[in-house]
């Protein structure tokens, strides 16, 4: 088993490494070019010393960091346990629209009219609802804190579009195969749980990392009800050092946050053949 | 394993004697109003082979369907060993269990591994305990020639290979009578061969098969009965030598004249 490319080969291999530095060089030049032009625009404009003075303080941005970091850390939390919780109640109303008989129309109905309504509303206004109607209700057992209500506000809303997600993922696989399943002998229960679900379930990963991303920012939506999160946090000391770099720094915060995320979701979609973004840098994959 | 399924070669019953294993008459099926099956009756017998031929569309794969229990007939009786499947009180999940069934498609589960695809009815319906289980399912492997491929997923395996697996997973559970719709139908011309020869193997152990099938060759080695299907009954049946070397009907003189060319 031992192969010496030819010399033919050997030649072609050289040529696409030279393409390869080549393509690289340009890459790196024309990023560099491209920066430095928008950061020239950016700081010969006239109002650029004001605006850096009040939004790119190095200080404030230094004094403000534990606080907004701080306030960051509630957001993750936030959005792991939403996170969780959406999966869960996502799934049971994506669940429930797959379920036949009469018996069942009224968890069949009950779930089409829960996404309908969630889909249309307003994140916003979920969260103003839920943080202001439901403490009214003085309720027995009903949480009354901020954090609690953001977090339920979050979870009513997102399970309306991950249990669409779901829904399509299941509705993606082949009618063929729930076939095969019920020829076996399996129960419509079991067709679902062991053939249908494990294939849909891996088709909607990349879409649901999209929603996850979309989650850890709107985590941000629950310093309206009070909230100390980074983005209330960052409101907080905007107001004491009246300089907007608090925000800027929550800002940087919460990309930073999100690019692993997103990277990933690039990763898992090319492996399942998803069209994603061309990451390489010299545009690689592309044919001859 | 019932007796009427031991191999018993040397035993000709006289037809009338022996009770249809599989008896489907007067079944009707419409899609909207669309008549694929039009009071089609066709009776198997313990151990025979059955081949089914007709255009396409002619309701070849509706009959399997409806036999299955996976489209429910809008008219007529299936018996099954005796027993009306078409009885809405019946379990039709315990009828579809003792009836095995291949797809053109294969229609393997791509997440799961061979063996697993095999295991998944034994262990979900027939409550086989999961050391057995595995047992069995390599045994009906090695039957097919893919004990080796137990641990591959389905797309590593060839169409032919693919197909095979299927007719493992189906064959597993001892169906009364297995059903094959047009298996070889999506094979590259190469690997049609070695599903036929499988298929030759099953019916010299005895099983009793329903064979919708286009290879007019493999009907004429091994069927016992063929039927051709026209507007939506059996319009002619008979042995392969009559039905295909001497048909008696206009219409499946025309019919073997347009697929042989
Ligand atoms: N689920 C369905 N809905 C509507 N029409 C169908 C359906 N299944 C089959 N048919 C129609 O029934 C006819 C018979 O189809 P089929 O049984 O697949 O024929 P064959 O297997 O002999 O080619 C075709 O005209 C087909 O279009
Ligand atoms: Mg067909």
């Amino acid at each position: 088993m031992s192969w010496t490319p030819s010399e033919r080969q050997q030649e072609r291999d050289a040529y696409r490494r030279s393409r390869a530095r080549r393509s690289t060089a340009v890459a790196v030049v024309s990023t560099v070019a491209l920066v430095a032009v928008a950061v020239l625009a950016l700081t010969s404009s006239p109002g650029w010393p004001r605006v850096r003075a009040s939004f790119f303080d190095w200080e404030v941005a230094q004094e403000s960091f534990p606080a907004i970091l701080e306030g960051l850390w509630l957001n993750i939390r936030v959005m792991a346990v939403s996170a969780v919780l959406i999966v869960v109640v996502a799934m049971a109303l994506a669940l429930a629209r797959t379920l036949r008989g009469p018996v069942f129309f009224p968890v069949r109905a009950l779930a089409t009219g829960y996404v309908d309504v969630f889909r249309g509303l307003p994140l916003i206004l979920v969260l103003l609802l839920v943080g202001f109607g439901l403490p009214g209700l003085r309720l027995q057992g009903i949480p009354t804190s901020a954090v609690a209500l953001g977090t339920l506000a979050l979870v009513l809303t997102y399970s309306a579009y991950v249990a669409e997600v779901f829904r399509a993922g299941i509705e993606s696989v082949h009618p063929s195969q729930v076939a095969a399943a019920r020829s076996l002998g399996l129960t419509r229960a079991q067709a679902m749980r062991h053939v249908v679900l494990p294939q849909a379930v891996r088709r909607v990963v990349p879409p649901l990392l999209n929603d996850l991303v979309a989650l850890s920012k709107d985590s941000g939506l629950i310093s309206i009800l009070g909230a100390i999160d980074a983005v209330r946090a960052a409101q907080i000391e905007t107001a004491r050092y009246a300089n907007f770099t608090p925000y800027v720094v929550a800002g940087v915060l919460f990309v930073a946050l999100t690019i692993p995320l997103t990277r990933f979701t690039d990763v898992l979609a090319r492996r399942s053949g998803w069209v994603g973004a061309q990451s390489s840098l010299a545009g690689g994959g592309a044919l001859r | 394993m019932s007796p009427g399924r031991l191999r018993d070669p040397g035993l000709q019953h006289p037809p009338t004697l022996d009770p249809p294993l599989l008896s489907v008459r007067g079944v009707r099926k419409a899609f909207g109003d669309h008549v694929v099956l039009d009071g089609l009756s066709l009776d198997v017998r313990s151990h025979q082979v059955v081949v089914l031929i007709g255009a396409s569309g002619s309701g070849k794969s509706t009959l399997l369907r409806c036999i299955d229990l996976l489209e429910d007939v809008d008219d007529g009786v299936i018996e099954l060993e005796g027993q009306d499947i078409t009885d809405p009180r019946l379990d039709a999940n315990a009828v579809r269990a003792r009836i095995g069934m291949v797809f053109q498609a294969y229609n393997l589960f791509p997440h799961l591994r061979v063996i697993d695809n095999v295991t998944l009815a034994p262990r979900l319906v027939h409550g086989t305990p999961p050391e057995q289980a595995r047992a069995d399912a390599l045994a009906v492997l090695e039957r097919v020639g893919l004990a080796a491929k137990a641990q591959a997923f389905p797309d590593e395996l060839s169409g032919g290979q693919q197909q095979r697996v299927a007719i493992a997973r189906a064959l597993v559970a001892k169906p009364a009578v297995m059903l094959l719709d047009e298996v070889t139908s999506a094979l590259d011309p190469e690997l049609v061969g070695e599903v036929l020869s499988l298929l030759t193997e099953l019916k010299s152990t005895g099983l009793t098969m329903v064979v919708a099938t286009h290879e007019m060759g493999f009907a004429r080695e091994v069927a016992d009965e063929v039927c051709f299907l026209h507007e939506g009954r059996v319009h002619e049946r008979g042995t392969p030598a009559q039905v295909l070397e001497n048909p008696r009907e206009e219409r499946t003189r025309e019919f073997l004249r347009r697929i042989t060319g």
